[in-house]
């Protein structure tokens, strides 16, 4: 599969749009569907309705019932269904509503689609991507808020991608589409409409003061397993993805520091070329996301960095991350690893 | 407040847990006093086309071609040729052959594991045999009779079981999990009843491309208890999916006899109407009757009606696996008594009953396949036997994760060739 980017002076010169990142999936959702016969998409509320979170308006309609259609309430049933059609030769997008519902269909993607090229010595393969939105910071609860890219990431055979605005959105949505592995694809759905800095009181910005909202029209692609360099910096490595990069953002220009930012978008194939470089440049780092703590893939990260970085690290690697309870509903922003959590992690970073 | 437990201020009865018990346990008699095994040929043919709720009277009868004469009877006849029936026979009593010397292999060392499959022969071969060759079988673990039935040549299998030098699927797998896409075969999976859904999606996607293929799964029947098995029904039947589910029940999961998937209230059959889909109730022995019904839900799932449950009613003669002695948890005369016979001989008893065969032609064939499976163990045993170094190199265990190999796994397999030479020095 290429997943080279365009010619990036085409791509410059492409005519835009302001898309929010919903518009963005669903523009390349409607993209794959034109370009490729075989991509199909499924899923609860998908065909019709278009979709709870409106990803899929109007392709039904515009496609067909047969390329995009709702399904039973059955997560084994969805993905198991998508692996006989990867194995058909298809290439399914099926959607599960919320990452926090995609257990039922968990020994789909552990036991089938991750290991089908490997049992079978690449007779059949799974070329589907999963999209499921995810995330917390939006009083979603226990159900509507988990972040469970660690239980993916653990996973041989599967890769996990996390996009976190609308131009890496549509781009890695189509390379995730396009590649013959089976990805799965995490929309943090706090930041489907607006960039999200972590002050939960202030009003809610769109997404069309974003420059990540100018989104070329028609195809193109994000490699899976490049990092995104977020903002340059001097004195500390932040690694984050989704909706924890704009808080992230967020509070290194608050507080005037000099930290690198990088958008990891993949984790499984991870960029350890992009951590490793910023690390062994600013001798310090710290991980942040949602997701609880414990054996979170914060802890991945961590352990990468001592192995690689060792000799150049100038403080202990620092996690800022959600606690290790259920996302509870009332004390959401208590849980939430927001603008003072990571504030903390920076300061007593700079000051080693 | 009343103690859990106790029924405690109550005057209503206690209720009592109902724990299924098999007729039969180690040193008790075989009991089969309650089957209900109907004449051959009494059993009424739907047509292909009919709504689901039609097949219902026969999700609780069995439907029987062979009689106790040996000849075929009734509307279920498929009225075979007899050289088809001779593929048949023949194809049943090398499956026959293959787990008799595969599962002495496992014996004498040669491989870690084996399953046979002896007295279900015809719950694979014979549905195999009314099936087309393009179409995709999802098969469990027990149904080597479709490689076989499929011309599958027996030293990849052989190789396969030995996980050696030439195994096709590179000594990943355990023994057994077969894969051939070019024969239509899906690749087996340790995890139960997951390759019912795949199944269904298969046929779906195939509807999709308006192409005329179907799919057909093998399930046993304490499988259908997964949740997998109500979502591959659901979907069926909601997007009337070309395929066919055969259940195996061949009264055992290991050592859990079919009481705990639920057969004491309501044959697996039975499970069929409730979802809208057809379903048939089939001897499992009676290798004529496994082919019409596979024929007819065949042509049924071909000429856009839908997709039909078939359960074969059938006994698993031998242990679960070589990991598993049956002695200590059924009655040993069992496989002796089941009243459906086995289904080697009944085809055979057959074809001699209508003079297309004899037992001197059965046994000339039954010797010349063992020299035909002796032949291949010998060829594949070239190639080496698990454990004896003729595998296939290192760097190929961290092939096929994903398309390519990432950094993680290209550092992973170079340390590993760094360990070997540690290990085993030139």
């Amino acid at each position: 599969m290429i997943h080279e980017e365009d010619d990036p002076v085409s791509l410059a010169d492409a005519p835009t749009r302001r898309l929010n990142m919903i518009e963005a999936i669903n523009d390349a959702l409607d993209i794959m569907l034109a370009r490729d016969p075989d991509v199909v998409i499924m899923g609860q509320d998908v065909g019709y309705f278009g979709g709870v979170f409106r990803a899929t308006a109007g392709l039904q309609e515009k496609h067909g019932k047969t390329r995009v259609f709702d399904t039973p309430i059955t997560e084994c049933g969805i993905i198991g269904a998508a692996v006989g059609m990867g194995a058909y030769g298809l290439r399914p997008v099926p959607e599960i509503q919320f990452a926090d519902y995609i257990y039922p269909g968990l020994d789909q993607l552990v036991s089938e689609a991750a290991r089908l090229r490997y049992r079978s010595a690449g007779e059949f393969i799974s070329p589907m991507t999963v999209r499921t939105p995810f995330g917390g910071g939006i009083f979603g609860g226990q159900t509507h808020s988990q972040s469970p890219e660690a239980l993916f990431a653990h996973v041989s055979g599967l890769k996990t991608v996390v996009p976190s605005t609308p131009y890496d959105a549509k781009g890695l949505l189509i390379a995730a589409i396009e590649d013959n592995d089976p990805v799965i694809f995490f929309e943090p759905k706090r930041i489907y409409n607006g960039p999200f800095d972590g002050y939960y009181d202030r009003p809610s910005k769109p997404w069309k003061a974003h420059d990540a909202s100018e989104v070329p029209e028609g195809y193109y692609t994000i490699p899976l397993g490049k990092a995104r360099m977020v903002r340059e910096g001097e004195t500390l490595t932040v690694l984050a993805y989704g909706t924890m990069v704009h808080v992230v953002e967020s509070v290194c220009r608050e507080k005037g520091v000099d930290a690198e930012v990088l958008d990891l978008r993949t984790l499984v194939p991870l960029d350890i070329e992009a951590v490793e470089k910023s690390v062994k440049k600013t001798g310090k780092c710290l991980v942040v996301h949602e997701a609880t703590r414990t054996a979170g893939f914060g802890a991945e990260l961590s352990a990468l960095v001592q192995e690689r970085c060792f000799y150049h690290l100038e403080a202990p690697v620092q996690r800022v991350t959600g606690f290790d309870t259920p996302y509870p509903h009332s004390l959401e922003w208590a849980f939430f690893p927001g603008p003072i959590r990571i504030g903390e992690a920076i300061d007593m970073l700079l000051s080693e | 407040m009343a103690k859990e437990g106790h029924g405690a201020g109550s005057n209503r009865p206690r209720l009592s847990l109902h724990v299924p018990e098999p007729k039969g346990r180690p040193g008790d008699p075989a009991n089969f006093s309650d089957l209900k095994i109907p004449e051959a040929g009494a059993q009424p043919r739907p047509d292909e086309h009919c709504a689901p709720k039609e097949t219902f009277p026969l999700c609780d009868d069995l439907i029987r071609v062979l009689g106790d004469d040996n000849f075929a009877h009734g509307l279920w006849d498929p009225q075979l040729h007899p050289d088809k029936l001779r593929a048949i026979l023949r194809d049943m009593a090398l499956v026959r052959a293959f787990d008799d010397r595969l599962y002495r292999s496992q014996r004498q060392g040669k491989t870690s594991f084996y399953m046979k499959c002896i007295g279900e022969e015809a719950t694979s071969v014979a549905a195999t045999h009314a099936l087309d060759f393009e179409d995709m079988t999802f098969p469990s673990y027990r149904q080597q009779g479709i490689l076989i039935a499929r011309g599958y040549p027996l030293v990849e299998m052989v190789n396969q079981i030995y996980s050696n030098r030439a195994d096709k699927l590179k000594g990943r797998q355990l023994p057994i999990l077969y894969s051939s896409r070019e024969y239509g075969f899906f690749t087996v999976s340790g995890n139960l009843t997951t390759q019912v859904p795949q199944a269904v999606g298969w046929a779906m996607a195939s509807a999709i491309r308006n192409d005329s293929r179907i799919s057909a799964s093998w399930t046993g029947e304490g499988s259908t208890a997964e949740g997998d098995f109500h979502s591959a029904m659901t979907f069926a039947t909601v997007y009337n999916a070309p395929t066919i589910f055969n259940i195996v029940n061949n009264q055992w999961a290991i050592s859990s006899f079919s009481g705990f998937a639920g057969s004491e209230r309501a044959t697996f059959a039975a499970r069929a109407i409730g979802y809208g889909v057809a379903g048939l109730r089939v001897d499992g022995n009676d290798p004529l009757a496994v082919y019409a019904a596979e024929r007819w839900a065949a042509d049924r799932a071909r000429s856009n009606h839908g997709p039909t449950l078939i359960e074969f009613f059938t006994y698993r003669a031998e242990g679960h696996s070589t990991s598993d002695d049956p002695s200590a948890y059924r009655s040993a005369q069992e496989r002796e008594e089941w009243p459906l016979g086995d289904p080697v001989m009944r085809l055979k008893d057959h074809l001699i009953a209508i003079g297309e065969w004899s037992e001197e032609q059965q046994e000339a064939m039954d010797k010349e396949l063992a020299e035909q499976v002796r032949m291949a163990t010998k060829e594949a045993e070239k190639n080496g036997i698990l454990g004896h170094g003729l595998h296939h190199p290192f760097h190929t265990m961290f092939e096929d994760v994903f398309e390519e190999l990432p950094w993680n796994l290209k550092e992973q397999s170079e340390a590993a060739l760094r360990e070997r030479k540690l290990k085993w020095p030139e």
